[in-house]
């Protein structure tokens, strides 16, 4: 009796709960301007620097760059686990995202909702970013400032191979993504970190393994970097920076002994917007610094 | 057979409401939770739009602010209710019908290796996929994953039958021990499987582990209409067995009860139901543990009322779980899994405090 009538009471509140809850839906009439949810960090960058920051109504929580991004727009959640009923709840009128957004079913839900829904490719290369940003321009209409940006960012792609020719020996680096009990989980071919440090002029040591992989002490031994390249930020976890030359696995390292660990924001190194060749220019600047390499040179 | 029913159902009756009241405040509870469901979502569009939705979907406009009312209500909401609804009941009935058969409180679903063969499916569909799986499984599409959690379901129960049958008996002791241990053998191999993935692969393998009914869909829907017919049909023949197996197997049979035929209805109707669920919505636990317990608190340990009266408060409470899940952090979402536990758990401890589930009851 008892539980019936509480069961009444709640399901009462209920009703008159959807009943209150009557419309109070937004003017969805637009004006001229797009309303844009981006979903991927680089593309909410690109949008920035392209001035269109305006038209931005909403990001994904992997938009940290600029940080105001965050900050002024709504946030419509992890980019791999989208809400149909959350995107579209605000009002835009047009979808920009990484081709990593998903789930699918929610991606083809969007795409069926009458709202312009654009697929970004997002390779992590040199030809990759220019191809983004004119991409996004023309999307936004925005073409004359895209062709601005990309032509910056290939000019900048060229310097920093014609300087990448000027490396007499190549160092040998290991980009460690996050240690956990004392145990590295390494950047091996195929990722991101791979190809920032292909385009910083270093030789990765584990791109025998393919995407990040945890490896044992042993392996580390075997890798004996010159340089250890780590993320201070955006993802980066911040005792780390301290720890990792301290793995038994690399303490007989020649990186241990010149102590060449690198800490680097992680998005800024990562994250393949328009700051891309910046960062792989600041990444071969530190890996072949001065310091470093005199600490190499004169034993 | 009829006084055990009869005793069942008088079971401590002074502070039970009757069989009746309490249909009729879950099918209430159920009704109530499906429209706050449709009535409610982070867009804001409520049920006032749903005539403009409807004619919509008959073709008497093609207004822009219309189809938007429609896609939401129709496309997005309505099948989301109508999944929390069936995964909810499939998963509570399981729960049931598993702590029914093994006597056990704290049986639940997983126990038939369901849960653990879905994972292990799931897991190397979301890792292999896109490697040396990909000419399997890339023609599949977006069902790649839900058809591999299905099958991988199956697989295993089938595994774990044929190990616990012996001579045409199916051990229920057996049954349990092979399925911790093929459970761990399932969640080692999946282990395996994952040191091989990508961080984004693993992104989505924790996402699928903690469930979720954003990926709703018609075709979900339309998917999951045998199941539940399979279930309503089979779950009504348990009842009297599962009442008899109260008093121990060697008793029910005395009874006249064929417990092997229980045993085997009940390991296929749990095998489909919850292999259905995780299909559809990931892994959701706490709702098949915790369902049944509430269920025979209200209403006494009677399965003819704890089957069905488990499946329509678990499909209730579900339906709930995934309004906040959708709204807690709108625009994002929020795993169901988590809210399932982070409301559910606190007040089934409440209830175990209050009134001792699993002690003198």
């Amino acid at each position: 009796m008892r539980v019936g009538t509480r069961f009444f009471a709640l399901a009462s509140a209920a009703f008159a709960f959807a009943v209150a809850s009557a419309d109070a839906r937004a003017a969805d009439s637009s004006g001229a301007a797009p309303r844009i949810l981006s979903i991927g960090g680089d593309i909410t960058e690109i949008l920035y620097d392209l001035g269109q920051q305006d038209k931005i109504v909403a990001v994904d929580v992997t938009s940290m760059f600029p940080p105001e991004a965050l900050k002024d727009k709504k946030s419509v959640g992890y980019m791999r686990a989208l809400s149909a009923e959350g995107a579209l709840s605000v009002n835009p009128t047009l979808i920009i995202a990484s081709d990593e957004a998903g789930p699918p079913e929610v991606v083809s839900a969007l795409k069926s909702s009458g709202v312009r829904y654009v697929d970004i490719d997002d390779k992590p290369s040199a030809e990759g970013v220019p191809n983004k940003i004119r991409h996004i321009g023309s999307v936004v209409g925005a073409d004359d400032a895209a062709k601005t940006l990309a032509a910056k960012v290939e000019a900048d792609f060229a310097a920093l191979e014609n300087d990448r020719k000027q490396i007499k020996s190549r160092k040998r680096v290991l980009f460690i993504l996050a240690v956990q009990n004392g145990k590295a989980t390494v950047a091996g071919a195929e990722t991101s970190a791979d190809a920032i440090l292909k385009l910083a002029g270093g030789d990765n040591v584990a791109a025998s393994l393919n995407g990040y992989k945890p490896v044992s002490d042993e392996q580390l031994t075997e890798f004996a970097p010159d340089v250890v390249v780590v993320m201070h930020r955006g993802g980066g976890d911040p005792h780390m920076a301290g720890q990792a030359l301290t793995l038994a696995g690399l303490s007989q390292s020649p990186a241990a002994k010149t102590k060449s660990l690198i800490a680097m924001d992680g998005l800024y190194l990562l994250g393949f917007g328009p700051r891309a060749p910046l960062a792989a220019r600041e990444l071969m600047k530190s890996i072949y610094a001065e310091g470093a390499n005199t600490a190499a040179t004169t034993p | 057979m009829t006084t055990l029913d009869a005793k069942l159902a008088s079971a401590g009756t002074a502070v039970r409401p009757s069989r009746r009241k309490v249909f009729v405040a879950l099918t209430f509870l159920l009704i109530a939770s499906a429209v706050l469901s449709l009535a409610i979502g982070p867009t804001g569009i409520s049920l006032q739009a749903l005539p403009r939705a409807i004619a919509v979907s008959l073709g008497y406009t093609d207004d822009l602010a219309a189809a938007r009312d429609r896609l939401v209500l129709i496309d997005l909401r309505l099948p989301r209710t109508l999944l929390a609804a069936f995964v909810g009941a499939a998963l509570a009935t399981s729960g049931a019908i598993m702590q029914g058969l093994f006597r056990n409180p704290l049986a639940d679903p997983g126990l038939v290796g369901v849960s653990s063969g879905a994972a292990l499916a799931a897991v190397a569909t979301i890792v292999l996929g896109q490697g040396i799986g990909a000419p399997l499984i890339a023609p599949l599409g977006i069902y790649a994953l839900p058809i591999a959690a299905f099958g991988g379901g199956l697989i295993m129960t089938l595994l774990l039958v044929s190990i616990a049958a012996r001579q045409g008996q199916l051990a229920v002791g057996t049954l349990l021990l092979a399925g911790l241990a093929i459970g761990a053998l399932a969640g080692a191999i999946s282990s395996v499987i994952v040191t091989a993935s990508d961080d984004r692969q693993l992104r989505d393998l924790t996402l699928w582990q903690m469930g979720s009914l954003s990926g709703a869909s018609w075709q979900k829907v339309f998917a999951i209409v045998p199941f539940a017919i399979a279930i309503a049909l089979l779950a009504p023949r348990l009842t009297r067995g599962l009442n008899g197996l109260l008093l121990g197997e060697a008793e029910a049979m005395h009874l006249g009860i064929d417990t092997e035929r229980i045993k085997r209805i009940a390991i296929a109707t749990t095998a489909a139901a919850v292999g259905a669920a995780v299909a559809v919505a990931g892994i959701i636990g706490f709702v098949g543990l915790v369902v049944p317990h509430i269920m025979r608190l209200i209403s006494g340990p009677d399965h003819r009322v704890v089957l069905p009266g488990s499946a329509i408060l678990g499909a209730s409470l579900v339906i709930f779980a995934d309004i906040v899940a959708r709204m807690a952090l709108r625009p994002a979402e929020l795993p169901i899994g988590i809210v399932l536990a982070l409301v559910g758990a606190p007040v089934f401890l409440h209830l175990i405090l209050k009134r001792g589930i699993g002690g003198s009851e």
